[in-house]
């Protein structure tokens, strides 16, 4: 071990400095014994606040609610062994959806390290097929330019998460600090530039396109606010309808006339017909996900198509495309807007007037229609929670985090997002016990918004130790609970797939939400009516404490419509307030999730 | 068109430059078993004087769509310099090498000999029971020689997988 001269600046603190280089103000973490050395800095100093969580999951979480609502990168600190087994899905939650992250884990000092140590895992083993990328710091020299690099990485090409893996020796000798390099990297080189022969191929089928469609994801989020102005002006250039992935609400705004709603398994008739139906599709910034395509040989079968991803590993992965274009979306966007405006052809503006005149009679179909009755006593529909909790925050800067499950999907249905950044939800992994921790994050990002966590009875207790978190750090977190009793679209699955047997999908022995709520220094309320719901939710928003709101729904109301697994998108299932015909379930289609 | 519109197999044999550092390996292997891409053969080892830079080959089966995918999927990875799929840009040369055990006596000795000596193995080790070959080539004439050894007391096999480079020119 090197002489600890008085000169010499610690692991820790050179990490810290690295940190501030790279503009971080705020970590979720928390302390065990491989990371006391970055503690005892981060009590030394107070450049970069330290948001103490109850799990290391949350802390994961937390550091996405706060990337994706502000377009900056999270960072997380956890201890060595469980602190970074816990912290696992959380990252992959990440690795899925895209969010840059650099997660920061303790490790045994280096001499140690393949032992069996007190708290030893082999961290960079196990997060390997979790991360983007990640280290393992062997030298105290690589340091300083390791977590510059995490950095780089995360937030560059795809965004994903970035795991930096400290031996606790590393941390207390000395670490020389270098600033961050200029230059590209050696081997990391992501293309970001649109190839200009293909946006002006892509832009000769766009405009003699008689049906198009443009289907956006989160690559429009991920990309910067500059995405979502640029694509409320290719969607105006085009004429074309707009719908828009889970992960990709509020690119566009839900009350523009173009915008046909979410697509996918609970996406709208609307948007799932015009993509089965449309001649040209243009992906911006999706990846053809399962709960989007829906049966893969029967997904838009007429349609040429246009791919814009950042990622060269989702081009034809899942779909085979016309004309693949790989840029980041700002980029891509101006130049197909450039490209457009440049060609002098003409749109066949009559055949786009048919197009929308048929998309028009399926909008009339009112897929997400549902039927509230306003009885005294009556009990209250989950749809109109959402739909009341909307007509009450729309004016004001609200964020919505959610959960997973069926109280999700109607969050993605029914609350209507203008914005881009105001949507976190787990999309890709679908991990509950994601929304209190991602809401925690959002709300330390933006101290004066609304900040709500539309939640079910089920997953909100995957990360209910989160309320301590909220009231040390006084953050007036709403958790909005659509209390069903059950695991919703588990029962809900259950029951159109299996025969209603309800197995194991019964939350059973719930707690009192309200004392709950009083019990970590929150408020409690809850609605059992419908009497109820419009003062529970102005309570609750009125409130400047965090909030618990437990609102009693139809326990056995269905997410629809409904794309089963493994039928088509011209193949729905629409809600009890339409005709239905009888339809069954393939066995091709069972396996599937 | 969708889904998968080719289902032809192909053998691909493709290069890897990746940066010399620990776990690169681990991330490329568990790039094919996490995503169920096949491994026929895969060696590394380091190809530059100042050894920051290794050669991954790997020979593996697909579709072409599903061959595509490795080769994205490869090259994403953030130690990756590049990614080169030989059998698709040009003529390539294959070659591996063999250490192969025969054990025998009499008739079978003296045939096995022969048909080293037929194929250009090269004799590394004899005792009065037993030689050791080895054998370079290409993966199918290794295969060949290995079927005929079999009823002449075939032991023991240790082979090194493919290395693989482009002809003329045009490099990595």
């Amino acid at each position: 071990m090197n002489a600890l001269n008085t000169t010499a600046v610690s692991g820790a603190e050179t990490l810290l400095r690295a940190l501030r280089a790279q503009g971080v103000d705020v970590i979720f973490g928390y302390p065990g014994g491989a990371v006391l050395p970055i503690y005892d800095a981060l009590f030394q100093q107070n450049a970069i606040r330290h948001i103490l969580v109850r799990h290391e999951q949350a802390a994961v979480h937390a550091a996405e609610g706060y990337a994706r609502s502000t377009g900056k990168t999270g960072v997380v600190l956890v201890t060595s062994g469980p602190g970074a087994t816990n912290a696992v899905t959380g990252l992959l939650d990440a690795l899925m959806d895209s969010i840059p992250l650099v997660c920061l884990t303790g490790q045994v000092p280096t001499h140690l390290i393949g032992n069996d140590a007190f708290q030893e895992a082999d961290t960079t083993g196990i997060t390997r097929q979790a991360t983007k990328h990640n280290y393992l710091v062997k030298r105290s020299e690589d340091l300083s330019r390791i977590v510059h690099e995490a950095f780089y990485v995360a937030r560059t090409g795809r965004p994903g998460p970035v795991l930096v893996d400290l031996p606790k020796d590393i941390l207390i000798n000395p670490a020389p600090y270098d600033e961050p390099a200029t230059g590209p990297h050696r081997s990391y080189r992501p293309q970001t530039e649109p190839d200009p022969a293909r946006i002006a191929e892509a832009i000769r089928l766009i405009k003699a396109a008689r049906r198009p469609i443009l289907y956006t994801g989160g690559g429009i989020i991920n990309a910067g606010p500059e995405a979502s102005e640029l694509l409320r002006e290719f969607a105006r250039l085009t004429g074309a309808p707009v719908t828009s992935t889970l992960m990709g609400l509020g690119a566009f705004p839900a009350a523009n006339p173009a915008f046909l709603g979410m697509l996918g398994m609970h996406g709208t008739y609307e948007a799932n017909l015009a993509m089965h139906g449309c001649d040209v599709m243009v992906n911006l910034g999706a990846r053809f996900d399962d709960r989007v395509t829906g049966r893969l040989n029967a997904f838009s079968p007429g349609s040429k198509k246009i791919h814009v991803d950042i990622d060269p590993a989702n081009i034809n992965k899942n779909v085979v495309v016309d004309v693949p274009i790989i840029a980041d979306a700002t980029l891509a966007l101006r130049a197909l807007i450039d490209a457009w405006k440049s060609d002098a052809t003409r749109q066949d503006r009559g055949a786009l007037a048919d197009w929308w005149a048929r998309i028009e009679t399926w909008r009339a179909k009112d897929c997400l229609k549902f039927t509230q009755s306003f009885e005294p006593g009556a009990t209250i529909k989950p749809q109109h929670a959402i739909q009341r909790l909307w007509e009450l925050t729309r004016d004001r800067e609200t964020y919505i985090t959610t959960e997973v499950g069926q109280h999700q999907m109607w969050a993605a249905q029914h609350y209507r997002f203008e914005h881009p950044n105001r949507w976190m939800t787990s999309g890709g992994l679908g991990t509950m016990g994601y929304g209190l921790p991602a809401a925690m994050g959002t709300q330390l990002a933006h101290p004066d918004a609304l900040v709500i966590d539309i939640a079910g009875e089920a997953s909100i207790l995957m990360n209910i130790q989160e309320m301590g978190t909220l009231a040390q750090y006084r953050l007036p977190v709403k958790i909005f609970i659509l209390n069903n009793e059950y695991m919703g679209m588990v029962r809900q699955w259950q029951e159109l797939l299996h025969g209603s047997r309800y197995s194991e999908s019964y939350s059973a022995a719930l707690p009192d939400f309200v004392k709950l709520a009083e019990s970590f220094h929150a408020v409690g309320l809850r609605a059992n009516t419908i009497d109820d719901l419009d003062r529970v939710i102005m309570d609750m928003i009125a409130s400047d404490q965090p909030v618990i709101a437990d609102i009693h729904v139809d326990r056995f109301e269905n997410c629809f419509p409904m794309i089963p697994s493994g039928a088509a998108h011209n193949d729905m299932i629409l809600g009890p307030e339409h005709e239905q015909e009888a339809r069954d379930i393939t066995d091709e289609g069972l396996v599937l999730v | 068109m969708n889904a998968i519109v080719e289902q032809t197999l192909r053998s691909a044999t493709i290069s890897v430059l990746v940066e010399n550092e620990s776990g690169v390996l681990a991330r490329v292997i568990g790039l094919f078993s996490g995503r169920g891409y096949n491994i026929d053969s895969l060696t590394v080892a380091p190809v530059e004087d100042d050894r920051r830079k290794s050669r991954i080959t790997i020979v593996t089966t697909g579709t072409e769509l599903v061959i595509d995918q490795i080769k994205a999927q490869l090259d994403r990875l953030v130690p990756v310099y590049r990614v080169s799929d030989l059998s698709r840009e040009g003529p390539h040369l294959a070659r591996e090498l063999a250490l192969i055990k025969v054990i025998g006596q009499n008739q079978n000795r003296a045939e096995a000999l022969r048909l080293a000596d037929a194929f250009r193995a090269r004799v590394i080790d004899a005792t009065t029971e037993s030689f050791v070959f080895e054998l370079t080539g290409a993966t199918d004439k290794l295969d060949a020689f290995l079927d005929l050894m079999r009823p002449l007391g075939l032991a023991e096999v240790s082979r090194t997988g493919v290395a693989a480079i482009a002809r003329g020119v045009r490099t990595i």
